[in-house]
Order: structure tokens, then C-alpha cells, then sequence
């Protein structure tokens, strides 16, 4: 299953081609290290605000700092936070999910929360939360997590609904099957799927929501390079050092477009109902 | 039907309570003395213990939680710190720009997507359909704020064609300060409308294969007349539940929009709040927005009731 899954995901050309683009951005953020040619932090006054060349690929900003070398450290930083917040939120909204889908009389508490989370807009809530607990990069990812967690609760809940009234479910709890031992083998295991095509939508989400943090001056420390911190300092250098905002605009929107087309690949490869419909 | 709206109001209270809820939480979740953070290191502890005694937070939680639900219940929404002045008369001298930046930018946003997506239905898997999708997809994963920025440089800066920034001064007239809010409404307009192309498409496929289409086609009617009678009608109204959903889409893209282009907005004023601790301008902007959120879509339920025959309770 898993070789016919890969092999529908490559086949669609954009798909592949997103996927080429994350596993380029994943491997240089991993070997950030070994592949920039400078030290990310490096000043050189002497070479402030140079233009893109053959001794600075992507130019250099106002302290001289090589932005191509800061663009694959600041890569590092953006990934993780989206990985993270993924993977948390996935957490966090999978509990919540298999508690409301699965009993019935917490259901009602359970969706109220949920539509409550869903009321506030993403950068609000997420800006308060930061307020509230200090701007440093796991604050961002916690509260980014709180922010979309909601999102994977109402696809587990509207899951967990659908499976709890499947009859190997049935059977497993007259078989006395102990219940946290049904919610994690026997429900949450035949919705992994749907999780997934969600966790990836959210990755790309957080990435977005993060640069936005750090271009309000609310996110993570400005000196930690990341694509949206990076954009805040070029603010004022747009008209004169365009590449400073050109190039980091650029790898946001790849890799969050990678994302969604990966993102939209794996639900039509999963649920080819879907992808007639849309 | 009446118990279902009974329900709904029910559920829309329940969901009011949860936010406040959350607000108060998240205020409290500030490590250390909440006053002595929004006084900042200059006050001495008699500013703090006097702050936290106005703000009554020297009071056990559970009764500062029962205080706030009351004072919130009542529409008094508190004072803030840095303006020393009610939370609600501050937003609302800063309401004009975030409300017709929403406004304007729903609008553009609807009328890029709904032509767009019903013609990329109708002409699914044209060369159309795909750059239309492709480009909402890419309209979805640029942040705003960069796309806010190359507008701001090349079409103000470099053209003219609009103001830079600002909202056009203490003297500007209203025709003026709305000219200030094209750029960022076409900006933010731009963006929402990915989300909505998609719907429109996905409501319009899903019509078009309808059997009634087939009967109208059949019975001899012009294409033009059932693509807009009969799917078109029938597909705005899922439509109209997306565009209530982009409300809370739209609010975020304000806050960010607003800084871009320097709008003394509820957005920029939020941003503010945060930076200085004001935390009962953050709390009352909070549950101002999350409830106007409920509202909208409570509004939007209540409309797709009266529209659609198919919905009966």
C-alpha cells in the first residue's frame, strides 16, 4: 500500500516537484553547517549592502552578514518551528478529538471548546499567547500548537464519530477490549490518513503564522534568523537592497507551496472521492 | 425550526463563555506580577500593589474570574493602561480603518473569486481552470505582509499610484482616508480570495453534475441561463458559509496589513498592546473579535435557514 501511495503521490508532476523542493530545503536546513559558505553571524562592515555576486550569492545586509548563508540557518529555525507545531497540535488535537468523538456525553464540552479556539483569529490569539508567556522559539511553537490544535480535533472528532459505530469496533469492546487500548489500536489507527493530510496543511499554516509573529516584533528573538525575522530587518531597505526581502519572501513561499500541493496530493492520493471533487 | 435556533443561541452562548474563559486564562498565564510587567521596570512596588488592587488582582482567582464574567456580561470591558481610558471607546476611535480594510477587502476577494470559480468549474481542467487554481494555491502560501511590502514599493512608491502608508493625517476627509485603504484592501482582498475560488469551484462541480441541471439542459434552456439560474443560485449558498468563515482570515490579515502600511487600526492597536503589556486592551480585543466572529456566523446559519428550502428542523 505504502509503494502504491508513493507511487500516486510522484506521479502528479507538481506533487513530485513539491516533494523534490521540501526534501532540498530539509536536507540544506540539516546541513546547514557544511553547505553555507559563511558563518551566518559573520559581519564584514566592509561589505554592507552588496549586491548579489559571485563572492556573495544572495548579497549581504546592513552588518555585511551573507544572506544566503542566513537563509539556510533561518531555514532551520522555520522548519523546526512548523515540524514542531505540527507535531504538537497534532498531540493536543488528537486527544481532544478521540475524547469528544468517542464519548458521547463529553462531546458537547468538547465541540463547544473547539468552535470557541476556532473564534479567534490565528495571529490574534497567537500574538496574546506569546504576550502572555515571552517571546522565545518554544513560546512561538507552544502557541502556535494551541492555535491548531482545533484544526486536527474537528477531522479526529468527525472521524472518531464515523469509526466508533463500525462493527470491528463493536467487536473489540464486547470482546473486552480495554478502552484506551480500542481508542489508540482500533480507532485512532484507521485515521491516521486524514490526520496526516492535516498535520501537513498545519505545518505550512505555522511557517506562515510564525513569519507573521516575527514581522509584528512579537515572535521569536529578532536576532534569531528566521525567513520572517529576516524580512522585518529588511523592512527598511526595501527600494535599495531589495534581495535582503526578495530572498527569504521567496523560501517562504516555496516551501509553504510545496507543502499544500503536497498537502493536496496526499488527500487525493488517500481519498480519491476528493479528488474528483475538487 | 424554532428549537433549532433555541439550540443554536444555546450553543452560541456556551461557545462565548469558553472564550472568556480562555482570555482570562491567558492573561494570567504571564509569569510574575501581571502589574509590575504593564508598569515596566520603573515602578516602584507601591505603583504595582496600587495597579493590582484597581485591576483586582491582589483578589483570590476564582473571584477575579467571576468579577471579569460579570464586568464582560455587563459590556464594560475594562480600562486601559496606556490610554487610561476605556477599552471600548479606544477601539472605537480605532475602528474606521480595520472595518472598511475587512469590508473592502471581502469584496474584492468575492468578486475575484466567485467569476473565477464558477468559470474554472464550468471549464474544469481548461488551461484556465489549472492557472486558476495554480495561482490561488500561490496566493494562499505568500505571506501577506511580503506581498503588502512589493505592492507598497513598486506600485506606491515607484509608480504613485498609491499613497505610500498612513491613513492620510488628522485633516484627511473621509474620501481621502479611504484612498489609503485601497492598496491594503486589494492586497489582503488578493489573498482571502484563494480560499474562496477554491469553494466556489468545488460548490459549482458539485451543482453542475446535478440531476436538475441535466432536466434544465435537456428541457432545451440556454447554457447561460442554467449555469446562472439553476447552479449558479443554488452554489452561492455554501459560498456564503466560506465568505463568514474568512471572517477570522480576514481579521488576521488586517493585523499584519496594518502594520505594512502604517493604519492606526484595531490591528495595529492589538500589536501595540502586546509590546507595552497592556493586557486589558489584549483581552478586550480578544473577545471583541472572537465575538464578532460567533455573531457573523450565528447571522450567516441563520441566513442559509431562511434561504435554503433544503434545510428544515
Amino acid at each position: 500500500m505504502e509503494t502504491s501511495l508513493w507511487r500516486t503521490l510522484t506521479q502528479r508532476r507538481s506533487v513530485a516537484v513539491g516533494l523534490v523542493i521540501l526534501a532540498v530545503v530539509g536536507v540544506a536546513a540539516v546541513f546547514a553547517p557544511l553547505l553555507a559558505p559563511y558563518d551566518p553571524d559573520a559581519m564584514s562592515i566592509r561589505d554592507r549592502l552588496t549586491p548579489p555576486g559571485a563572492d556573495w550569492w544572495l548579497g549581504t545586509d546592513e552588518f555585511g552578514r551573507d544572506t544566503f548563508s542566513r537563509l539556510i540557518y533561518a531555514g532551520r529555525v522555520s522548519l523546526t518551528v512548523g515540524l514542531g507545531v505540527a507535531a504538537l497540535a497534532s498531540l493536543i488535537g488528537i486527544a481532544l478529538g478521540l475524547i469528544g468523538g468517542f464519548f458521547r456525553r463529553l462531546d458537547p464540552p468538547v465541540s463547544r471548546l473547539i468552535d470557541a479556539m476556532m473564534a479567534f483569529p490565528d495571529i490574534l490569539l497567537a500574538i496574546a499567547l506569546v504576550a502572555a508567556l515571552g517571546g522565545s522559539l518554544v513560546n512561538v511553537i507552544l502557541a502556535l500548537a494551541v492555535v491548531y490544535a482545533p484544526r486536527i480535533a474537528r477531522v479526529v472528532r468527525a472521524s472518531t464519530l464515523v469509526i466508533r459505530e463500525l462493527p470491528y469496533v463493536e467487536a473489540a469492546r464486547a470482546l473486552g477490549v480495554s478502552t484506551p487500548r480500542v481508542l489508540v489500536h482500533h480507532v485512532l489507527r484507521n485515521m491516521v490518513s486524514p490526520i496526516i493530510v492535516q498535520a501537513t496543511f498545519i505545518f505550512a499554516y505555522a511557517m506562515l503564522a510564525e513569519a507573521g509573529l516575527s514581522f509584528l516584533g512579537v515572535g521569536v528573538d529578532p536576532a534569531t534568523p528566521t525567513w520572517g525575522t529576516m524580512i522585518n530587518a529588511a523592512r527598511q531597505y526595501v527600494g535599495t537592497a531589495d534581495w535582503l526581502i526578495l530572498f527569504p519572501g521567496i523560501a517562504i513561499t516555496l516551501c509553504v507551496l510545496s507543502l499544500q500541493i503536497a498537502g493536496d496530493g496526499l488527500r487525493d492520493a488517500l481519498d480519491p472521492r476528493i479528488s474528483k471533487e475538487l | 425550526m424554532l428549537s433549532h435556533i433555541v439550540n443554536r443561541v444555546i450553543g452560541m452562548i456556551a461557545v462565548m463563555f469558553i472564550v472568556l474563559t480562555t482570555v482570562f486564562v491567558i492573561v494570567r498565564l504571564a509569569p510574575g506580577d501581571p502589574a509590575a510587567m504593564m508598569l515596566g521596570p520603573e515602578a516602584t512596588p507601591e505603583d504595582a500593589a496600587e495597579l493590582r488592587a484597581r485591576m483586582g488582582l491582589d483578589r483570590p482567582i476564582p473571584v477575579q474570574y467571576v468579577a471579569f464574567l460579570a464586568q464582560m456580561v455587563s459590556g464594560d470591558l475594562g480600562e486601559s493602561i496606556f490610554f487610561n481610558r476605556p477599552v471600548l471607546e479606544v477601539m472605537a476611535a480605532r475602528a474606521e480603518p480595520t472595518v472598511f480594510l475587512t469590508l473592502f477587502s471581502i469584496l474584492i476577494a468575492v468578486a475575484i473569486a466567485i467569476p473565477v470559480g464558477v468559470v474554472s468549474a464550468y471549464t474544469r481542467g481548461s488551461l484556465f481552470d489549472q492557472g486558476a487554481l495554480s495561482t490561488a494555491m500561490l496566493a494562499a502560501s505568500v505571506p501577506s505582509f511580503w506581498t503588502g511590502l512589493m505592492f507598497q514599493q513598486y506600485l506606491a512608491t515607484h509608480l504613485g499610484w498609491f499613497p505610500v502608508s498612513g491613513y492620510g493625517g488628522p485633516d484627511a476627509s473621509f474620501i481621502q482616508r479611504m484612498g489609503h485603504l485601497v492598496l491594503p484592501s486589494v492586497v489582503l482582498g488578493i489573498v482571502n480570495s484563494a480560499l474562496i475560488i477554491r469553494f466556489s469551484r468545488a460548490s459549482m462541480l458539485d451543482i453542475l453534475s446535478d440531476d436538475y441541471i441535466r432536466t434544465a439542459r435537456a428541457k432545451g434552456m440556454t447554457e447561460w441561463r442554467v449555469v446562472m439560474r439553476h447552479a449558479f443560485k443554488n452554489a452561492l449558498i455554501p459560498i456564503v458559509t466560506v465568505i463568514g468563515l474568512t471572517f477570522a482570515l480576514l481579521i488576521s490579515g488586517a493585523v499584519v496589513t496594518e502594520r505594512v502600511f502604517n493604519l492606526p487600526g484595531v490591528g495595529s492597536l492589538v500589536v501595540g498592546a502586546v509590546l507595552r503589556r497592556d493586557y486589558p486592551l489584549i483581552q478586550g480585543t480578544l473577545v471583541v473579535v472572537a465575538g464578532l466572529y460567533v455573531l457573523i456566523n450565528f447571522l450567516i446559519d441563520m441566513i442559509y435557514l431562511a434561504i435554503d428550502p433544503r434545510v428544515k428542523f
